[in-house]
């Protein structure tokens, strides 16, 4: 502001600003758009490095079956997120989802629509639980859902019996279940049913937060909970229905990840709930709420596939691909950071 | 201080037990196992319910909440030292930070036995019960390199780790079965150092089956030729199996694993996975309950498998397309046998 002029010298302004900054001011005005920079130099780089066997059609198509199930899950963290939540639960939501659906159908031959409404209802029932710890005890959504998150793994390895059910099973008796794992492909690329769900719910939650009252509230109500209040927002009333609406969606987390690991898996995804905030994260949402854009958790996720993926075909350890992943996490937030203090 | 003071009441107690007075049915066991979400473990558990039952013994349980959760095992046995029980069943998370804590419970006259995980050094217990994954690698190694034959000498060989830690069950499983195929291992205490060509990379897995469709997929992008796949387990060998079929290569590809359990033998059954080494916890949980029963009565302490450091609790190759020169079971014994 220093070099602050008269209002008709404002069209020079640009002119006074390094090449970073004008970047940075651009960035500010399009947050949105940090994620989605960082994800096309990820597979321009990744191209060059790893070289042709990453730069595919039919592997770029793997990168986002691989990130559908995380995606999803990210879908429903950022709407906690928003607002100024944090959900430890989402995965295992998920899991005893897939459990209860799985048992239902395959076990106890409960007709395969009503097993899957059943998963869809206990993933929803879980957020309301959460939701209703939060709003109605007022108790911290990091310590509920950290709380949530074992009674609800408990519950799974309980129900399960911590057995898997097998594929093969699944194909004889129900093989519905299996419906998101349902390839097709388009040139080159293959997607699955699953990766066209994960968008879906994406651009479905992205025009209800945009374009409906709900949506706004749930920005002003992440933004600042009293003010919301104040402008006459039922607050709690909203905040159980996001929750609620983050198990429904991890319900159909439920029924995708049967699709992608083909069993019903009780032990597989247990830091899926780390994964998927680290997508919300690297997408850009605030933790501290009331800013950011569901696209964003889309790219986030997008963005750690590519880089596992990545270094996975460069041959790199494993060890050190973690070692990336956690390094990014860091440089992400910290672009994010930077674009906002822009001095303008 | 606070050990201490628990150390001497135990001593006091266990003093107290030794009287005549006390029947059998006094003798206290405890088991601490990783986890109590894994099969493995589960199964585990009930054969040392069912073995305690039958002799006698008050068994208490106890398990981490994640493989790894080292902290809940030492309170554990912190937990066991103090109720007075005469021996501990363990299969450590932490195989060397657990030491100091084993050292207190056998200073304190308990009878300590590592079930299916050593500890390091393997005789910080006074015995191990476990079964030799080496051999268990070695088994479907070899049982791999015989069903290709000539074609063993360019195979191309997907390795489906445990976890980046490099855990000793991971690392003993992975090495024998290079040995068992005949691959030069360079330092038998680490995976993913070979230099073999055939070996077209390591990936991890957890152990579950999203794991194993993951890592089978990013292996397949890097060579879609792999025509072997060895997996640490067999959920991870399921997933494997899913991801193949996605590429339309199920058919062209051996899958080995390790376990045992009854899934993964109906797998095998099946066609899923060619061949898997069982092994039997429910052996080696039974028979530590017995050990410490035995140490109760008169202070004898189990004695280790001749040639090895640990008893060996056994492994059996289960196949319904046998080798010549690896010995193996069919999946009908297999099945019956099997755990989970």
């Amino acid at each position: 502001m220093s070099d602050s002029t008269s209002a008709n010298h404002v069209a020079s302004f640009e002119s006074h600003r390094s090449p970073l900054q004008q970047l940075q001011h651009f960035l500010h005005g399009a947050p949105a758009m940090v994620p989605v920079i960082i994800l096309f130099v990820s597979v321009a780089v990744f191209g060059l490095i790893a070289g042709e066997r990453f730069f595919t059609a039919f592997n770029l198509s793997l990168i986002i079956q691989q990130v559908t199930i995380i995606g999803i899950l990210a879908c429903a963290q950022t709407l906690i997120i928003l607002t100024a939540g944090i959900d430890l639960s989402v995965a295992a939501i998920m899991v005893l989802a897939s459990v209860v659906a799985g048992k239902f159908a395959v076990s106890m031959d409960v007709p395969i629509a009503i097993a899957i409404l059943s998963g869809l209802a206990i993933g929803t029932l879980c957020g309301v639980i959460n939701g209703l710890l939060v709003t109605a005890l007022r108790l911290p959504p990091f310590i509920v859902t950290l709380g949530t998150w074992n009674v609800f793994f408990a519950l799974n390895i309980w129900y399960s019996g911590s057995q898997s059910i097998r594929s093969q099973d699944i194909d004889k008796i129900a093989p519905l279940l299996k419906f998101f794992g349902e390839r097709i492909s388009i040139g080159g690329a293959v997607f699955t049913y699953g990766s066209f769900l994960m968008l879906a719910l994406f651009l479905v939650v992205w025009f209800a937060l945009n374009n409906t009252a709900w949506g706004r509230h749930v920005y002003a109500v992440g933004d600042d909970k009293e003010a919301a209040e104040l402008a006459g927002i039922r607050t709690n009333r909203l905040l159980v229905s996001v929750y609620a609406l983050a198990g429904f969606i991890c319900g159909i987390g439920a029924w995708a990840s049967i699709g992608r690991v083909g069993s019903v898996s009780p032990q597989s995804f247990y830091d899926a709930n780390l994964d998927s905030i680290t997508a919300v994260v690297i997408g850009g949402t605030s933790l501290f709420g009331g800013r950011g854009s569901i696209l964003g958790a889309l790219f986030g996720a997008l963005i750690v596939g590519v880089f596992s993926s990545g270094l996975k075909i460069a041959g790199v350890d494993v060890l050190w691909q973690r070692f990336a992943i956690g390094c990014l996490i860091i440089l992400a937030v910290g672009i994010d950071q930077w674009i906002r203090r822009v001095s303008a | 201080m606070k050990t201490r003071l628990s150390v001497l009441s135990v001593l006091a107690l266990s003093l107290g037990m030794l009287s005549p007075t006390h029947a059998q049915d006094d003798v206290g066991a405890c088991l601490i196992t990783k986890t109590d979400i894994n099969p493995f473990f589960v199964k585990m558990k009930e054969g040392a319910s069912a073995k305690a039952e039958e002799l006698g013994v008050k068994l208490s349980t106890y398990a981490g909440k994640v493989d790894g959760d080292h902290e809940t095992q030492v309170q554990a046995i912190e937990t066991c030292i103090a109720s007075g029980a005469k021996g501990i069943l363990i299969t450590a998370s932490d195989t060397k930070a657990i030491v100091p804590v084993v050292q207190q419970a056998r200073d304190a006259g308990l009878l300590v036995i590592a079930l299916d995980t050593p500890l390091e050094p393997i005789d910080s217990a006074d015995a191990t019960f476990a079964t030799d994954n080496f051999k268990a690698g070695e088994l479907i190694g070899a049982w791999a390199a015989a069903q290709l034959g000539d074609k063993a000498a360019d195979a191309k060989i997907a390795m489906l780790d445990l976890a980046d830690s490099q855990p000793s069950v991971g690392v003993l499983r992975d090495q024998g079965f290079l040995q068992g195929f005949g691959i030069d291992l360079v330092d038998p205490n680490r995976w993913g150092d070979e230099t073999d060509p055939r070996i077209i990379g390591n990936e991890v897995t957890a152990g579950n089956e999203e794991g194993g469709r993951t890592a089978m997929e990013s292996l397949m992008i890097k060579d879609p030729g792999i025509n072997v796949v060895y997996t640490i387990n067999e959920p991870a060998a399921a997933g494997a199996y899913e991801a193949l079929k996605a590429f339309g290569r199920e058919d062209k590809v051996l899958i080995v694993s390790v376990d045992g359990g009854c899934p993964g033998v109906q797998n095998v059954a099946e066609g899923v996975i060619g061949a898997t080494s069982q092994q039997y916890p429910l052996l080696m949980a039974s028979l530590g309950v017995e050990a410490i029963a035995a140490w109760a009565a008169d202070g004898t302490k189990p004695a280790p498998t001749e040639g090895l450091d640990f008893f060996d609790t056994g492994v059996s190759l289960v196949t319904d397309k046998p080798a010549d020169g690896v010995e193996s079971i069919d999946t009908t014994e297999g099945t019956e046998r099997c755990w989970g």
